[in-house]
């Protein structure tokens, strides 16, 4: 990001799919995430053998993802994590599929898909982002604005 | 909400028809949004999980199996009544296999959780098959039926071998489907999202379950949740290669569909499986991909003394009990190592009768139920190093449990469970 935009909100399109506002610190993967068997639930933390984030926690952060791959194990261990309060403060996901779209509803955090921009190019880890669940508005701050 | 509503479903979600009904129709509408799917399809087959053997559910069980359904069936936190089922549905894998003295001593209570929930979702209509693998005994859904199933293995079975249709569905949306009969009409259940999207050209011959393994863990990798044509050197496909191919490429990827022209019901030629869709890519799977997916499949494996075989994910057919009986008889597992070999209940029955359980149990090893290692996390005692002939067990065991893990053929795993030692390779 250059140090022009670094100054100023960047602010994001997407379609709302569960209300709420939050904010927080993004966590962004550009790899997929496994539910069952890619994180455990009472901690948050990702634990598939090869992936980027894996010993890493998502708990209360923004998680910026390309969405779910694996079992269908996924919406049951985030809901798990939800009531762990392991579960990330917000979603925002780039591609919808069954788990994701069904994991996204019962995590019950505020979510948010189908950007104009994509936000995998935009945020950065330990940005900080606001969430608008309900009208889709997304706005970072740069961390190096912070 | 902008799916579009029947009256029918309008009087589910309006709460004629009960307060559990109520619930399941708000999670279906949330998440029919939250798909982008303009309306919902009737399904009268649904592969869903009830039970409960984690132990992070058990707090919820003290509350009785009611507060169970509503939490993780259907997303509700009122507790609500567990009606019968409206749909067909059958409980998929659990966690604990309760005949099995290692495991009941390992999981405290869980044999006795899951066995209460079997009675209560039991009387309630679901049909407790306890597998991973319902087509294997009796749940076989005809070509265009509209399912909700879960388990990954069994939904890209479902769409590619059988031809039905389902999407990847969850805990809450089975648990919703099975007392509505609703589904969303999104992705597989409409016809033209089931045509190929990438060309596969398999140049070395694959013809053993591990070969359908590692090619089904690569394509996973490349194609994601695209839906690939397989063309070239597929030696004799059957019910169980297919099902080791689907299942490592529902685990490396997120595949849900896939062609096999001449084999699979919707491809008859390379032609008909694109349906008119453009060749996206296509893809060479040679020696040196094989070679690369053997070796990401072996990376986790270091030391060469075995402690524990696993064999039976997805759960083995009676061709496979046959198979591990006749490479273990007259043999004796290693004093330092283990063999555990997993079916679903049905099928162990017959194996029973075969003398297939007594071969496995005079050599040493044990037949298992209802489970896996890496659903009930349960392994023997002090296990580092493991081996296992499915990639999708190779996949996901390290990862669950932290163990070391060999992949290799049947015979491979038979091998090191007699000798202790890992003496596996690519051949």
């Amino acid at each position: 990001m250059t140090e022009t935009l670094s100054n100023a909100k960047i602010v994001l399109h997407g379609r709302a799919i569960v209300g709420g506002i939050v904010e927080g610190e993004a966590l962004v993967t550009k790899e997929a995430i496994s539910g069952w068997g890619g994180i455990d639930p009472r901690t948050g933390t990702v634990i598939e053998t090869r992936h980027e984030l894996r010993g890493q926690s998502f708990k209360d952060k923004v998680l910026v993802f390309p969405g779910a791959k694996g079992s269908s194990g996924w919406s049951h261990y985030f809901h798990l994590a939800r009531l762990s309060s392991a579960a990330p403060k917000a979603m925002l996901y780039t591609k919808t599929n069954t788990k994701m779209a069904l994991g996204a509803v019962v995590t019950h955090a505020p979510a948010v898909t189908d950007f104009d921009r994509d936000p995998l190019d935009i945020i950065e880890t330990g940005d900080w982002v606001k969430v608008d669940g309900d009208t889709g508005i997304v706005e970072i701050t740069k961390r190096n604005a912070r | 909400m902008s799916v579009k509503l029947t009256d029918h479903e309008k009087a589910l979600a309006d709460g004629v028809h009960g307060k559990a009904k109520q619930k399941a129709m708000d999670l279906l509408i949330r998440y029919a949004d939250a798909l982008g799917a303009e309306r919902f399809c009737e399904t009268n087959n649904v592969a869903g999980v009830w039970t409960v053997s984690n132990p992070i559910l058990r707090d919820y069980t003290r509350n009785g199996m009611d507060a169970v359904f509503s939490e993780f069936n259907l997303d509700s936190r009122e507790v609500v009544e567990t009606p019968h089922t409206e749909a067909y549905s059958c409980q998929l894998i659990q966690g604990v296999d309760p005949a099995s003295p290692e495991m009941r001593e390992a999981t405290g209570d869980a044999a006795d959780l899951q066995k209460a929930g079997e009675a209560y979702f039991g009387k309630r209509g679901v049909a407790m098959f306890s597998t991973c693998t319902p087509y294997q005994v009796g749940n076989v859904p005809v070509m265009g039926e509209h399912c909700a199933w879960m388990e990954s293995s069994a939904v890209v079975y479902c769409n590619s071998v059988l031809g039905a249709r389902t999407n990847t569905e969850g805990r809450e949306s089975t648990g919703a489907a099975s007392i509505t009969k609703r589904i969303p009409y999104w992705g597989y259940h409409i016809p033209e999202n089931r045509r190929g999207t990438h060309l596969v050209e398999v140049d070395v011959d694959t013809d053993d379950i591990m070969d359908w393994g590692m090619l089904g863990y690569w394509l996973g990798w490349e194609v994601e949740e695209d839906i690939p044509v397989l063309n070239g050197k597929l030696i004799s496909p059957s019910m169980i290669k297919l099902k080791h191919f689907g299942a490592a490429a529902a685990s490396s990827g997120g595949v849900e569909m896939y062609h096999v022209p001449g084999t699979t019901p919707e491809a008859r030629s390379v032609e008909d499986a694109f349906s008119g869709n453009r060749i996206r890519k296509t893809l060479r799977y040679g020696a040196t991909e094989r070679r690369k997916t053997y070796e990401d499949l072996n990376s986790t494996a270091k030391d060469s003394a075995v402690d524990f075989v696993m064999l039976g994910c997805p759960h083995n057919s009676i061709e496979q009990m046959s198979r591990v009986a006749r490479v273990l008889d007259g043999r004796k597992v290693s004093a330092s190592s283990a063999l555990w070999v997993f079916t679903p209940r049905a099928i162990k029955d017959v194996s029973d009768r075969n003398g297939f359980t007594e071969i496995i149990e005079k050599a040493g090893g044990r037949v298992y139920v209802d489970t896996c290692p890496a659903i009930s996390r349960q392994m023997p005692k002090g296990t580092k190093v493991t081996a296992v002939d499915s990639a999708k067990q190779a996949h996901y065991l390290p990862a669950i449990t932290g163990a070391q893990c060999w992949f290799g053929t049947v015979e491979d795993c038979v091998d090191a469970a007699v000798t202790g030692q890992w003496k596996g390779g690519l051949r």
